[in-house]
């Protein structure tokens, strides 16, 4: 038929678009790091007022009592957790949604631990 | 006029370091927020990207300064087992224990998680940098963690201020 071109294959339906740009693994690691450092803190704060004999032996400083053992292992967790996630990702491609997802999970359950009206319902007699 | 030990490092900790979080907080949002294609020019770019990376690193690092000297520097002075510690002068009283029970227990486990949000984001930026534009997501993303950095800081903040003017350390 005259005045009809033939349309190039790739015009008429675009490839599926190759992930381009950096990996996000290490992003994704960082974001379920805070999660972890966050739930950590929730744990140990639930579980020093839950026992008496776990709280004193948080106690690291006597000055600060047992918030010095708490935020101790919430950064120490928030870090090796960090670097152990982003050795463990660093290549990879990473749905940053699911990955903050993820994240929202662990620091809800950790900001829950830490509501003093919460971890009060723990308290040992 | 006398400035005690005790007096510096409240000041240090609370007026100090609180706000350079509120200025770093400032400009990293504003920057964040403008880092959309339609509102950046190529070489704004790089310029704006310096001046985020600046503020996001501040917040975070300002963040984990915060909470360190809270924890270890004032919040001995606060729980000093003595009956004029401003632990002790609260619990002394029904009207005011729960100032203690509410808003200490709170404040001094909460202001933790600021730091480790704040981290991300400056992980995030100095990660993508100029990509950040490019990747709405993660910028999106970004500016959600900042958010939530700063209020959970704001929340502890407040806390402390308000016990303060309560039962100050003395």
């Amino acid at each position: 038929m005259e005045g009809t071109q033939p349309q190039p294959a790739a015009a008429a339906e675009p490839p599926a678009r190759p992930a381009v740009g950096k990996p996000e693994g290490p992003v994704a690691a960082v974001l379920i790091a805070a999660g972890i450092g966050a739930l950590v803190l929730g744990i140990l704060t639930v579980w020093a007022e839950a026992s008496v004999g776990f709280s004193e032996s948080l106690a690291y400083n006597d000055r600060v009592g047992p918030l010095s053992g708490k935020t101790i292992w919430a950064a120490v967790a928030f870090v090796v957790g960090w670097v152990a996630l982003t050795l463990a990702l660093r290549r990879r491609r990473v749905d940053l949604m699911k990955a903050t997802v993820v994240s929202i999970v662990l620091l809800g359950l950790g900001y829950l631990g830490t509501f003093s009206p919460f971890f009060r319902i723990f308290e040992s007699e | 006029m006398e400035l005690t030990t005790r007096d510096f490092w409240g000041l240090v900790h609370g007026i100090g370091l609180g706000g350079l979080f509120l200025v770093a907080f400032a400009g990293g949002l504003a920057g964040l927020y403008s880092l959309k294609p339609g509102l950046v020019t190529e070489s704004g770019v790089a310029d704006r990207m310096r001046r985020l990376i600046v503020g996001t690193t501040t917040m975070a690092a300002v963040a984990w300064a915060t909470v360190i000297t809270g924890t270890w520097v004032v919040y001995p002075w606060y729980r000093e087992d003595e009956p004029t510690s401003p632990r002790s002068a609260l619990l002394a009283s029904p009207d005011t224990d729960e100032w203690h029970k509410f808003g200490m227990e709170w404040k001094e486990h909460v202001a933790w998680i600021a730091p480790m949000l704040a981290t991300a984001v400056a992980v995030i930026v100095l990660y993508y940098r100029q990509d950040l534009i490019r990747n709405q997501t993660a910028r999106r993303i970004a500016m959600g963690l900042f958010v939530a950095a700063f209020v959970t800081a704001a929340i502890a903040g407040l806390l402390g201020a308000l016990i303060t003017k309560k039962a100050p350390i003395t």
